[in-house]
């Protein structure tokens, strides 16, 4: 089986995940491993088979439309890391000219 | 120290003596606090402890306690640390929850605190319930209680190893790959993963939607019985939860497996099974055809697929679940110039190694290319596994194996080869991908005095048979397991 070359630095971008050289070093040997041995899952014929999402299929359920007691603004911030009144603070999102 | 105090006792003789008014929560509860403090320093089966919310709920449910209307009153419980409770800190084992303090109570201790239980702690696992092990808790291993050198299985090791050693009477854990089988079998206590969608999981901190099921460690089965007819049934807060009523598992407990038919799976007998846990699963099999059970050949061909693709689908549903933690709404943050820096800092230095490592398993299995190859073929073998347990049902009523190849192993052995840990759950793997129930328990011991796990698989909702033939071979099989830190 062809080892799989993985671009660590593009994953960990998608992923949002800082790390280390150390990591990227050990992570792009492993992934490589379990990915090889991941793979035999090609070796199944599966032209006529369906994929299944969830064990148990079950229609979508819905509930009635009926508000109901939820979380308050207090409760739900809580456990806030940073927050400015009822809203939850974060560092810049959008580049200022 | 012995085995024989109130914390020993299998929860059913604890209801039997409440209701007689021979004993009381207090006296329970009391009895499971101070075995804490004598062996909680060796086994770390906790993360926190939760004393005096169990002392004051002892009182609280002294008077239901003594009723015979709940089958959990005043038994004292330990719950997962992947267990959301409303204020009592929920960890998940991580570094990224360190300090989360959950605002809403998860609907399976919801039940259980309406019904008289009481809690004991929140129990160390493998962060965010990924091993087989309990070696990546951000918080240290636990310690197996028949070997302090050896692991208690993961991912809900200290759930499994607190029932062990009578730090709690039974425990919640959670089963997404054998997350609750494996470390029952590993330290000797029984495990039940009822089928996907029976319990609900509302305020079970997400890993793989598609895999994950609330389960219980129990001394016993009907204390497992007892405890699934509490939990289980429909939950509005829980869109996979089944239309199912739940009721009273323990009538099925009739001890008769005469007739029934058990087919032993081919694939679970291989190389790689060590010779102490094919001894002890095979006289288990004789006692079960000693029963009046007709044993049979059974195969589930894909088993060996079964394990890759888990390891593509559950990786992929983890790198999506665990994106919400952003540093935004709870939990640790990194400070950094802009959002996406903050975020990447915060989940770099808030997650462990094997979370990462699934996180971008999962995100490289799942990115433009890569798709059809890897998850879309995974959810195709999928299929495969339910159709090789289909036709095994069409001949077979109930289906075993050994629960986990190999006994406990030493702590530290496996943690450089992601490959070897994985293997681990092989046979109970297949569970999870089907959806059906399946339970560990004990059968024995191997030559190094560890326990050996047996595994029984049933169809889809099919509990109570289940629960019949497990509780029929552990009468039959009568052991005594004592683990050797209680022997002393």
């Amino acid at each position: 089986m062809v080892p799989v070359d993985i671009d660590i630095d593009h994953v960990a971008r998608l992923a949002r995940l800082e790390l280390s050289p150390e990591e990227r070093d050990r992570l792009r040997v492993q992934l490589s491993l379990i990915l090889e041995h991941a793979a035999k899952v090609g070796e199944v014929a599966t032209a006529d088979v369906q994929p299944t999402a969830s064990p148990i299929p079950r229609p979508m359920v819905l509930r009635p439309d009926v508000p109901t007691p939820s979380l308050g603004p207090e409760e739900a911030l809580a456990n806030a890391p940073e927050r400015e009144d009822d809203r939850f603070r974060v560092p810049r999102i959008v580049e200022v000219e | 120290m012995s085995a024989d105090e109130l914390c020993d006792l299998r929860a059913s003789e604890l209801r039997s003596r409440l209701v007689r008014g021979e004993v009381s929560t207090v006296e329970i509860v009391e009895s499971c606090l101070h075995r804490i403090e004598a062996v909680e320093g060796r086994v770390r089966a906790f993360l926190t402890p939760t004393p005096d919310v169990a002392r004051a709920q002892a009182e609280a449910v002294a008077e239901l306690a003594r009723s015979d209307s709940s089958t959990v009153a005043g038994i004292p419980i330990a719950l997962k640390d992947v267990l959301t409770t409303r204020g009592i800190r929920t960890t998940c084992a991580s570094r990224i929850l360190e300090t989360y303090v959950p605002p809403y109570d998860c609907t399976a201790w919801a039940r259980l605190s309406a019904a008289g239980s009481v809690l004991l702690g929140k129990t160390n696992c493998d962060e965010f319930a990924m091993g087989s092990s309990n070696e990546n808790s951000a918080y240290g291993p636990v310690h197996n209680p028949w070997n302090l050198e050896t692991v208690p299985g993961g991912s809900s090791g200290g759930s499994a190893a607190a029932v062990a050693a009578g730090e709690a009477v039974w425990a919640l854990g959670t089963d997404t790959g054998g997350s609750v089988r494996q470390p029952a079998a590993l330290c000797g206590v029984v495990g039940l993963k009822p089928t996907y969608g029976l319990i609900s999981r509302y305020g079970l901190i997400a890993f793989a939607s598609s895999l994950d099921t609330v389960g219980t460690f129990t001394r016993s089965v009907r204390d497992a019985a007892m405890l699934l007819s509490v939990l289980s049934g429909r939950d509005p807060m829980d869109a996979t939860s089944l239309d199912h009523p739940g009721g009273d598992y323990t009538a099925a407990l009739t001890g008769d497996v005469r007739g029934l038919r058990v087919g032993v799976v081919r694939e679970a007998f291989g190389e790689g099974v060590e010779p102490g846990v094919r001894q002890a699963v095979q006289q288990a099999i004789e006692r079960l055809e000693g029963l009046g059970a007709s044993i049979g050949e059974a195969s589930l061909p894909h088993t060996d697929y079964a394990l890759s693709a888990y390891y593509l689908i559950a990786p992929s549903e983890c790198s999506s679940n665990l994106a919400r933690y952003d540093g935004v709404r709870y939990g640790l943050r990194v400070a950094g110039e802009d959002s996406v820096e903050m975020m990447m800092r915060t989940r770099g230095a808030g997650f462990g190694p094997e979370v990462k490592r699934r996180i971008m398993l999962g995100t490289y299995a799942l990115s433009a290319g890569y798709y059809e190859a890897y998850y879309g073929q995974a959810q195709k073998v999928r299929t495969l596994v339910i159709r090789d347990y289909e036709r095994a049902f069409e001949t077979y009523d109930v289906l075993v194996s050994p629960t986990s190849p190999t006994t406990a192993f030493r702590i530290g052995e496996r943690t450089d080869d992601p490959l070897a840990m994985y293997l681990s759950d092989v046979f109970t793997i297949p569970a999870n991908l089907a959806g059906v129930p399946a339970i560990s328990i004990p059968c024995g011991l191997d030559e190094r005095g560890l326990p050996v796990g047996f595994q029984l698989t049933a169809p889809a909702l099919g509990e109570e048979l289940l629960l019949r033939v497990a509780d029929a071979l552990e009468r039959e099989l009568a052991l005594d397991l004592v683990p050797e830190l209680l022997r002393a």
